[in-house]
């Protein structure tokens, strides 16, 4: 194709020309589902439900055919589906991961798909945990900006390089898919875990922020940075690129040199 | 059921419940009620910015702010309010920096400014940089700190309540607020929650139209509501379909792109804004925009193989830039499209975004039960609302600014309010209505499906009326969303249980879009001209005469029990600015 006034008048990308491309051939997958409904039994159930869907779909997109077409009774939290809101972390083909960002042709689909709920967290219904000790843990770091002084009049100032020093730890969603990948978590629910310590990390590196110490205490605790164990699970787990286990070490540089 | 006691309660946490919330617990008891958890709401889907005349690299003033406003709204936005939207922008921006909001910055340390469609210097010369953003995630950084900050404060949070009825009561002849009914989704529990105050603040109707922007879970749960309870719902023809969705799915490609030098170009390569906005170009109205790309997809001028949607194109911008103002969207591009937007163009299409209309209120967020009474103890903020900030078509970044503007006026108000009055009596049988909804979808028996029914609606919805409309397409709408209402009362959940049944919640949020789509069909039928994000195909012109006015739509019920819709009007509030020609 010609394009006169399109840089790249050479015409499309293969991508482009498959993205473009009308619906895909449809695939038949196997979506195998970890099902538990206390109401209805203590026993956990893996169930198979097979049918046809474009692999360029999401696994959400997936779920969704199962509950909307299949069975009514598949239970899952969502909202966005675009990766933004955190509602729908899932333990996708063993890996942390949401379902809203992962596509089907992605996962290997001519052999079962796997979905089960995130890990470490207790199982309320098929694919939803209880997230309140979650968000605890979020909530013990006080994740706020703290500050002395009176407020100034107009915005406080802050370099573009002061900014940049915690942009990566801004990203971070709550969907829980890195804290629910940490062995450390799984062993031993104490562990504030690697999503609240990114929180802290937001603050105790912001600039504007003189509540640093106050968090660093509350990391130094025995159940907070020391029990990171440098598995790098939680960075391949995040589903918005933030380095998490850097994150972390940086934190831990901060206690022991206590600057920041 | 439990019955819970507060000074004020906010139905919904995303950033105008929460922006009303830290306001309002430093004053009342207050409890905030979600349907999700507060980190899942939808205004952390917005990306550019958040409109403000801060001036910090170039001349701007609030006054510009508002007439952009004004004019962007096509002349149906209550100017008073605007006045007040853009003069108190300013501070709501300052707000949330000190709440710790990480702005992108200037050289000298400043709050970043950026271009964004419709914003312009000196009445309409050239576009200005008043959106102040961060990065291209602004509503996801908004909605994070008021979170943080409602921590901060102690506010109390309800998760994964969804508040299903509205509890009116009449004293001395005056209908005042008693408070809400609440269905816990973990438990299938009905709760009562007795207040002096109640703010909704629980977002759009988006998800009644197939290609959209918005969550699944944007169902119009508060405007549903307060229309059945006899409440009316102002402007609800008027519905935003933002030019840069991603093609087929609707994810937004934020308006920032072009802000930050993104061109929208037909298969030819052409830059085709500048035919139909010379002087915006890529950055006029939204209105403006989606229409032209329809205008060229339809005459054969579209992209791919069917020819049904154009291209943004970013790859004249420096790989840099792209990383740095718009990480995000390059992201989608890259997750869902596969392709690579340093290099290749981005399919797009326009995609249902933003509802204009909704409960009114005045500029305290006090609910109206007709064109002038408030209801006492009522307040309305955010898109649920129509203030009227936004007239027939909002200007990008003035959304997150409206949540923060109004959100904390009526969090503030209503707990004002909560201070100076005790609790009114409950109705008697206060949960009548909500167990008899729920427990009738549960039990129904009937054949039809809630996949079905609400694919079908949105079908309906994407096909008569969306950019594009006529008298033809509305009422094709208006008796296919009447035979789809029938239909609905056969519907039947497979999840019997109590426990997360969120089958039946699907159920109970078809029931309040297929309300809401048949209100907005039938105040767009009437409306028999073309303003904003209304196009009337067989009435290309703007009226003023006989339609600078809103629409009020109210249920009515008649001695047979027989549902209608009664249409009625409101003057536009006109301060400084006379209707003109809207040209970008």
């Amino acid at each position: 194709m010609s394009t006169p006034t399109l840089d790249k008048s050479s015409g499309h990308s293969e991508a482009l020309d498959a993205a473009e491309a009308a619906a895909g051939h449809l695939i038949t997958v196997t979506m195998r589902i970890r099902r538990f409904n206390p109401e209805v039994s203590d026993a956990v159930e893996w169930v198979d439900y097979q049918f046809p869907i474009d692999p360029k779909e999401r696994v959400l997109d997936a779920l969704h055919k199962i509950k909307w077409e299949l069975d009514g009774t598949l239970t899952f939290r969502r909202s966005c589906a675009h990766g933004i809101c955190g509602s729908d972390a899932m333990r996708i083909n063993g890996r942390n991961r949401l379902a809203c960002k992962t596509l089907i042709k992605d996962l290997n689909p001519e052999k079962p798909i796997t979905v089960e709920p995130i890990k470490g967290l207790t199982v309320l219904k098929d694919l939803i945990v209880d997230m309140d000790p979650f968000f605890q843990a979020y909530r013990d770091v006080m994740p706020f900006l703290i500050t002395k002084g009176n407020e100034p009049t107009r915005e406080r100032l802050q370099s573009a390089e002061d900014r940049e020093r915690f942009d990566d730890t801004t990203k971070c969603i709550l969907c829980a898919a890195c804290t629910s990948s940490c062995p450390v978590f799984w062993n031993d629910g104490q562990y504030f875990g690697p999503a609240a310590i990114v929180n802290a990390h937001r603050f105790i590196f912001d600039s504007r922020d003189e509540g640093g110490e106050q968090r660093l205490e509350i990391l130094n605790d025995k159940d907070g940075v020391w029990r990171c164990r440098t598995t790098f699970n939680c960075t391949d787990a995040c589903p918005r690129g933030i380095e998490v286990t850097k994150a972390i070490q940086e934190v831990k540089r901060a206690l022991i040199t206590r600057r920041f | 059921m439990q019955i819970h006691k507060y000074d004020t309660v906010i139905v919904g946490a995303g950033g105008a419940g929460m922006r009303a919330a830290i306001e309002s617990t430093k004053r009342s008891r207050t409890a905030v009620l979600t349907k999700l958890y507060p980190t899942r709401s939808h205004t952390g889907a917005a990306q550019g910015g958040m409109a403000a005349a801060l001036a910090n690299v170039e001349e701007d003033n609030w006054e510009w702010h508002t007439f952009d406003t004004v004019k962007g709204g096509d002349y149906l936005v209550d100017q008073d309010a605007a006045e007040i939207l853009a003069k108190e922008a300013i501070d709501a921006v300052l707000d949330l920096e000190r709440m710790g909001l990480p702005f992108n910055r200037t050289p000298e340390g400043k709050i970043d400014q950026r271009r964004f469609g419709g914003h312009t210097r000196s009445h309409g010369e050239a576009a200005v940089r008043r959106a102040c953003y961060a990065s291209d995630r602004t509503g996801h950084m908004i909605l994070q700190t008021l979170y943080q900050n409602c921590v901060k404060e102690g506010v109390e949070f309800f998760n994964e309540f969804y508040v299903l009825d509205l509890l009116l009561a009449e004293v001395d002849g005056v209908q005042r607020t008693a408070g809400v009914v609440a269905y816990e989704l973990a438990t299938g529990e009905i709760h009562i929650f007795q207040a002096k105050a109640v703010i909704f603040a629980s977002g759009g109707t988006g998800k009644f139209f197939k290609v959209t922007s918005n969550a699944h879970t944007l169902t119009g749960d508060g405007q549903a509501v307060a229309y059945r309870r006899g409440l009316p719902l102002e402007d609800m023809e008027f519905f935003q379909f933002h030019p840069t969705g991603i093609w087929r799915m609707g994810i937004l490609l934020t308006e920032g792109a072009r802000g930050e030098g993104g061109i929208l170009r037909n298969k030819d390569g052409e830059r085709f804004m500048e035919k139909y906005a010379p002087v915006m170009k890529d950055l006029a109205s939204r209105d403006v925009v989606s229409r032209s790309i329809y205008t060229e997809i339809r005459e054969g001028r579209g992209c791919g193989p069917e020819g049904d949607h154009v291209y943004l194109d970013l790859t004249h911008l420096p790989p840099e830039q792209l990383d740095a103002k718009l990480p995000d969207i390059t992201e989608f591009a890259r997750t869902y499209l596969g392709i690579e937007p340093y290099t290749d163009p981005i399919p797009i299409q326009p995609t249902a975004h933003y509802a204009m209309g909704g409960i009114p209120t005045n500029v305290q967020g006090e609910v109206l039960s007709d064109n002038t009474t408030v209801v006492p103890g009522l307040y309305a903020a955010g898109e649920v609302a129509c203030v009227s900030v936004h007239g027939a078509n909002r200007l990008g970044t003035n959304s997150l600014l409206d949540i923060n503007v109004f959100g904390r006026r009526s969090g503030i108000a209503a707990a004002e309010y909560a201070a100076t009055t005790d609790h009114i009596e409950l109705p008697e049988d206060p949960a009548s209505r909500v167990v008899a909804q729920v427990e009738g979808l549960r039990n129904n028996t009937g054949t039809e499906r809630v996949a079905d029914i609400r694919k079908e609606l949105q079908e309906c919805m994407d096909t008569n009326v969306m950019v594009f409309r006529t008298e033809q397409t509305i009422k094709t709408a208006v008796e296919t969303i009447g035979a789809l209402r029938e239909r609905y009362k056969n519907v039947s959940v497979q999840d019997k249980g109590k426990r997360f049944n969120t089958d039946l919640l699907e159920a109970i949020e078809l029931g309040n879009l297929l309300d809401l789509a048949e209100v907005m069909a039938v105040s767009a039928l009437a409306r028999k001209e073309s303003r904003g994000g209304h196009y009337r195909e067989d009435y290309p012109n703007r009226d003023d005469v006989n339609f600078q006015r809103h629409t009020m739509a109210y249920r009515e019920t008649d001695s047979a029990g027989n549902e209608s819709i009664r249409l009625d009007y409101k003057p536009v509030v006109v301060t400084r600015y006379q209707p003109m020609e809207r040209k970008y």
